[in-house]
């Protein structure tokens, strides 16, 4: 009896999850379907759903137009550089902050976040003239740089919070073992900091995968990332959907099968210290 | 110490003589549309041809393309050799001395072939600053096939009046049929594209000779409540969100019985591959309310020389490929004539095998001609532009008012509310910038 | 027991991130003090004057000012109120046992890699669009007149975007926080004969708390800026409908290359910025406190 209503439940509950899943999930499907149709089929009222002549033309003629593999590798580039320089960063100060909190830890928490209100918009003209005395335009050096500095605030908090899960006896029992300080980063802190540190990761780079104010602000063709790829196909004189969509799903592609493959690791230590 | 400059100098020089054996390579900043994506994919008939020139694009969509060119000129940021720009920019760009006269364009480039309206947009103090790749007017697309059935007969250069009647008319709402779709999306370049020419056809104008604003006069009340009115009864829904594409798109499902827009737009409407109505497309000039000014506009996409590049000759070279007479050839055997980029060689409209090919021909060439940059208005203006007001503060500004106009249409806002928003916006902007006191 | 010793290092090591970030925010931000006080147009080169407060002034009286001010809370709050509530559901959706959880986990984070631009030209284009658009179809299957979504509820349309790419990044924080609530505490309290929805407030919610102020900071940092959305979608109309702060700084500067009001604009930005964030500090930092 008991069972039988687990089932039930068990069901029900699964219908529910799968249909809001799917909702959620549609527009995305919905930009992989349309990206194999052609032009005047994308537009088609009624639209079509899966029985339509389904075409490779769109992804032949990115193909052709743009380097994608330049593209995407700036991509990877930009994302993954500038995170793991914020790492590199970031893991001392959030340690300290941790394990030796100062009456004005928290305040400098709160700064770090504050700065990360700048609005794009409104230091565009500054940012760019430095770049541009630095020679420094159309290239991957700055935007590594400016990612980081713009995500680095996430990034030490994330590891803050994760960091101060850590119980500090482990630390002291360490030290009294006569541990260095390296070796106690090493031995004591990494093992225990790894799931932390791989989420922070792991977060950052969608960030900065998805960030679409500077580095298409800051680049002309060298330095191009997804972003510039994907405004070469949105909003020309004449219809654009199905090639958009062909350039939309090979931009999100990467990233979604990473975070795909990820997001135990991601879901892991995603907590800022919502865990007690 | 001492031999740190000496090292340095070297290197420099060593340097500067790598760069010049080298061959140079021209990067190019261009707009996603049709044409150029062709001019790109036809390069390596301009590289064969110059073999030590290397391409490189950056294609971009408009409103990017825009800022970023912008923003490298303003700054000398030096990032492009060749900058794909407007009719818009030309004129303040080249006042600036940001650009490079073209005077080196070859012997045989026939400069006087080119269509003397957008040559005439191009030109400043008698020196032209930008080729024109291709060039568009605005004119009026309709369905042949829904005229009929109403026993309409569009006439050739119609009225304002007639258009409205003929959109009401045609208009079957319950069968997803709307007489007629217009620019609503608001922005610069959407819809007060749109109705900046319109106004100039209804007597209206942005400015008076003294730039004072003119939202308050009786010409532009009459043109935005004629256009609010005639999209209220004919037009579809969703207009204040919809620019050049959206409108496309309903055009060719079917759904529009008139589009006024860009003639570019013909070679898409009469596409089969594309167009579910290709067969079914006539074309007329845009309407006028019988001022003398008809309420169609004029662009032309050019390409430019930014001052401070090092490579303007190659960068010559490679425009006056693009934009000469053998690039259309090239074009029409590759691609057929209809293909090739219209609306900037009187040659071209002469070309029987292109009149041919291309059935909107004669009505964009005649379009074009119907536009005057220079004397855009009813009445005397200090500025020159046909949809735009050739001053660098209009595209806030122009954004700023259409926001208003778009707002109108939704029909948050009435029309006087909006005309009264748009003046006083205008005004704050003039007297901030100091054209009025 | 910190030594002095060990405080020092603290300092060290926590000086290359405060020291780069202090650079970060001195320098744009010294520059943009400085840009705001001058009359400065990049199209205009050699015209650059002081005028004291003229910038500010001219953004600040802006017709449209108050009201996109009152559009960045509200799209704040909106976004804010959809994400933390849907998280929540969604969680406990996906901590129940049901078949296929993995996938269902996999089709929910999903939106949160699609870049914003993406996802408002798809949202705008093939699913809002009131002619050619999906819901426009399913309205009409339906009988229905269709809503004309980005002119008649502009904001709240682009609420529901910005709302659809943050969903993930709630849900993930939530559902964490979800999985490390204590089962025998459920169990008990079942077995005292609680209910759901009592379970639910009275034990899942406070344990969640934290969760919650933590998508609360982190989303508003990010939606307080939200742009892309806006450009593609509506243009912040129909007239200033949907026009919020860093769309307004666009409209009236950056598209005309002004660098001085901007720049003015971003400082103003900034100070709201802050007062926002302070308030959320003050009213959620005893969460955080540990």
């Amino acid at each position: 009896m008991a069972r039988a209503v687990t089932t039930q439940r068990k069901l029900a509950f699964t219908i529910i999850a799968w249909t809001v899943g799917l909702t959620l999930f549609f527009p995305v499907l919905w930009t992989i379907l349309t990206s194999f149709k052609t032009e005047g089929e994308a537009i088609a009222t009624p639209p079509t759903f899966f029985f339509f002549d389904w075409t490779l033309e769109n992804y032949v003629e990115v193909q052709e137009r743009s380097n994608y593999l330049r593209h995407a590798m700036n991509s990877v580039v930009i994302s993954v550089g500038s995170t793991l320089l914020g790492l590199l960063v970031a893991i001392p100060a959030a340690w300290s902050m941790a394990f030796s909190p100062t009456k004005r830890t928290k305040d400098i928490l709160m700064w770090m976040l504050s700065t990360k209100m700048l609005p794009a918009v409104g230091v565009l003209m500054p940012i760019y003239l430095m770049c541009q005395w630095l020679g420094l335009l159309d290239s991957l050096v700055a935007l590594v740089a400016i990612l980081m500095l713009m995500n680095l605030p996430i990034i030490v908090w994330m590891l803050y919070t994760y960091f101060k899960e850590i119980p500090g006896d482990i630390l002291e029992a360490a030290r009294m073992d006569g541990a260095s300080l390296g070796k106690e980063i090493i031995y004591v802190l990494t093992p225990m900091a790894v799931p932390g540190i791989a989420s922070t990761l792991l977060l950052n780079i969608i960030l900065a995968w998805n960030e679409a104010f500077w580095t298409l602000n800051l680049t002309a063709s060298k330095a191009a990332p997804l972003t510039a790829f994907i405004a070469s196909y949105s909003s020309p004189e004449g219809l654009f959907w199905a090639k958009l969509s062909a350039a939309s799903t090979l931009a999100i592609a990467p990233i979604l099968v990473m975070g795909w493959f990820s997001q135990k690791q991601l879901v892991r230590g995603l907590t800022f210290g919502a865990v007690k | 110490m001492r031999f740190m400059p000496i090292l340095l100098g070297t290197c420099a020089a060593a340097l500067l003589a790598g760069q010049a054996l080298a061959e140079t390579t021209l990067t190019i900043a261009t707009v996603n549309n049709g044409d150029m994506i062709r001019m790109q994919k036809l390069t390596d008939d301009f590289t064969a041809k110059h073999p030590d020139i290397k391409v490189e694009w950056v294609t971009m969509e408009e409103n990017v393309l825009r800022q970023k060119v912008t923003t490298d000129i303003a700054t000398k940021g030096g990032q492009y050799d060749i900058m794909t720009i407007g009719t818009y920019e030309v004129p303040i760009w080249a006042k600036q001395g940001w650009l490079v006269p073209l005077e080196s364009l070859g012997a045989d480039y026939d400069v006087d072939d080119l269509l003397p309206a957008i040559r005439g947009g191009l030109t400043v103090e008698d020196k032209l600053y930008a080729a024109p790749f291709y060039g568009e007017s605005s004119m009026v697309m309709y369905r042949t096939d829904l005229f009929e059935k109403a026993g309409l007969d569009m006439p050739d250069a119609p009225s304002w009046d007639f258009v409205a009647e003929a959109a009401r008319k045609i208009t079957d709402k319950d069968n997803e049929v709307y007489g007629i779709c217009l620019r609503g999306k608001a922005g610069w370049g959407e819809n007060m594209a749109f109705l900046t020419a319109t106004a100039n056809s209804f007597g209206a104008r942005w400015f008076d000779e003294n730039w004072q604003p003119q939202f308050d006069q009786p010409e532009w009340k009459q043109t935005l409540q004629f256009y609010v009115d005639l999209m209220e009864d004919a037009g579809p829904p969703g207009a204040s969100s919809n620019g050049f594409n959206e409108n496309l798109a309903l055009f060719q499902t079917g759904k529009c019985g008139m589009w006024i827009d860009a003639t570019v737009a013909a070679s898409f409407v009469t596409n089969p591959d594309e167009s579910q109505v290709a067969d079914k497309v006539g074309f007329a000039l845009a309407p006028d309310n019988g001022l003398g000014k008809r309420g169609n506009w004029l662009w032309a996409w050019s390409l430019a020389v930014p001052a401070g590049s090092e490579k303007t000759e190659a960068a010559q070279e490679f425009i006056s490929w693009a934009t000469g007479k053998d690039y259309a050839k090239l074009v029409a055997a590759k691609e057929g004539w209809a293909n090739v980029p219209p609306g900037t060689r009187t040659s071209l409209y002469e070309n029987p095998m292109y009149q041919e090919a291309a059935p909107f021909a004669e009505m964009t060439l005649e379009s074009i001609k119907a536009a005057d940059p220079k004397h855009p208005t009813v009445d005397p203006v200090p500025y020159v532009g046909v949809q735009f007001v050739a001053i660098p503060e209009f595209q806030g500004l122009g954004t700023a008012v259409g926001q208003q106009f778009s707002a109108a249409l939704a029909g948050q806002v009435s029309v006087d509310q909006a005309l009264k928003n748009a003046q006083t916006l205008t005004e704050r902007e003039m007297k901030r910038s100091g054209y009025i006191k | 027991m910190a030594t002095k010793q060990t405080q020092v290092t603290a300092k060290i090591m926590m000086s290359p991130a405060v020291l780069m970030l202090l650079a970060w925010m001195i320098v744009p931000l010294g520059m943009t003090l400085y840009f705001s006080f001058l009359r400065y147009n990049l199209l205009m080169p050699g015209m650059e004057e002081f005028t004291g407060f003229g910038n500010y002034e001219f953004f600040l009286t802006d017709p449209a000012f108050l009201e996109a001010l009152g559009n960045t809370l509200l799209l704040v709050g909106g976004v804010l109120l959809a994400t933390v509530i849907g998280g929540t559901f969604l969680a406990i959706l996906i901590d129940q046992p049901i078949w296929g959880r993995g996938i269902v986990r996999l089709l929910v984070i999903a939106p949160f890699f699609v870049m914003p631009t993406v996802s408002a030209l798809v949202w705008k284009n093939m699913l809002m669009h009131p002619v050619n658009g999906l819901f426009a179809w399913i309205t009409r299957g339906l009988g229905a007149e269709p809503v004309d979504w980005l002119a008649d509820l502009p904001l709240f349309s682009i609420t529901v975007i910005v709302a659809w790419g943050w969903l993930p990044f709630a849900t993930l924080i939530i559902l964490t926080a979800l999985q490390s609530l204590d089962s025998e505490q459920k169990e008990a309290a079942e077995m005292d004969g609680a209910g759901p929805i009592s379970i639910f407030w009275f034990i899942t919610l406070p344990h969640l708390s934290r969760a919650l102020t933590v998508v609360t900071l982190i989303e508003t940092i990010f939606l307080l800026s939200v742009f892309a959305e806006i450009y593609v979608t509506t243009g912040g109309g129909p007239g200033t409908a949907s026009t919020n702060l860093p769309f307004l700084i666009y409209i009236q500067a950056l598209l005309q290359y002004d660098a001085g009001t901007a720049s003015a604009g971003g400082v103003v930005a900034i100070i709201l910025a802050n007062i926002v964030a302070i308030f959320l500090i003050r009213m959620i930092g005893k969460n955080l406190e540990t």
